[in-house]
């Protein structure tokens, strides 16, 4: 098991790798841009989030460094967080408006 | 090696699904085949520990309280006024662009090597609780104290404001 694993591995170059995460971050980047609904743009963030996770689990491998992968797991916690009051300020929007089209908060810049 | 190949495919299929999605219900299915995509990548890079921790908390956790909050909104349905053709356009211009920037610095830096797994006990728990509870305690510990004022305003906010005060 071990082994084949680590034979699957070992053929995969570092730039596929960054050329994964790179096109995954992009489409996240789209996401936001593109739509209107606010969970949408706050899933968007989250495929941003776990594109640079992966990156940085494939470096930690590539460096034989634990450092990225425990860094990756301070990552998760601070994705929970920021979840956790995204979408009860979302809740609270749409309490005052009905709606959760980021467009409504447009006054906020005011 | 054509595991990996397959599975990138499949993540970079599903998260196009993602944000092209027209029902937000369908984006968050969307996300959790996503987010299992990269379960899999773990595992390939042997990273055990992420590998269960990304499925227990992302697809687990985060997953079911967005789902929470549509249902709670009654979001499932397709209610979102679309936007412009011409700023559609310019998003996907703009994510584009950076794409195209990302891969051409890619492209300079020429050196590729193979993922090679020197340590097969690298991304064990054994191994990653040994480093988290010794170089990085301090972050751990302040990592809590952010999750605890996570909650505590997550409460807050979504609490319903009493009449007599507003």
């Amino acid at each position: 098991m071990g082994n084949s694993i680590t034979q699957t591995i070992q053929t995969v170059p570092l730039n596929h790798y960054i050329l994964l995460s790179a096109i995954i971050f992009s489409i996240g980047v789209t996401g936001v841009l593109i739509r209107r609904n606010a969970i949408v743009v706050f899933m968007s963030v989250e495929l941003m989030l776990n594109a640079v996770n992966l990156l940085l689990t494939a470096f930690s491998v590539y460096k034989g460094d634990a450092s990225g992968q425990v860094f990756v797991f301070f990552v998760m916690a601070l994705a929970a967080a920021e979840v956790a009051v995204g979408l009860a300020i979302i809740v609270m929007i749409y309490r005052n408006t009905h709606s959760t089209d980021i467009n409504v908060l447009s006054r906020l810049k005011w | 090696m054509s595991t990996f190949y397959f599975i990138a495919f499949l993540s970079i299929f599903f998260s196009l699904l993602v944000i092209f999605a027209k029902n937000p219900v369908h984006s968050v299915l969307y996300l959790i085949l996503t987010f299992f995509t990269f379960t899999i990548h773990y595992i390939l890079l042997n990273a055990q520990f992420l590998a269960v921790v990304n499925f227990i908390v992302y697809m687990g956790a985060i997953m079911v309280l967005f789902l929470f909050v549509m249902m709670l909104l009654n979001l499932n349905k397709e209610t979102e006024p679309g936007k412009h053709y011409l700023a559609k356009l310019a998003g996907v211009i703009a994510g584009g662009c950076l794409l195209v920037t990302l891969v051409g610095s890619l492209k300079a830096y020429k050196v590729s090597a193979p993922v090679v797994l020197q340590d097969p006990g690298l991304g064990l728990v054994k191994n990653l609780g040994k480093v988290l509870f010794s170089e990085f305690l301090l972050p751990f510990e302040i990592s809590s104290v952010l999750l605890l004022s996570a909650m505590v305003g997550a409460v807050l906010l979504a609490k319903k404001e009493p009449k007599a005060t507003a």
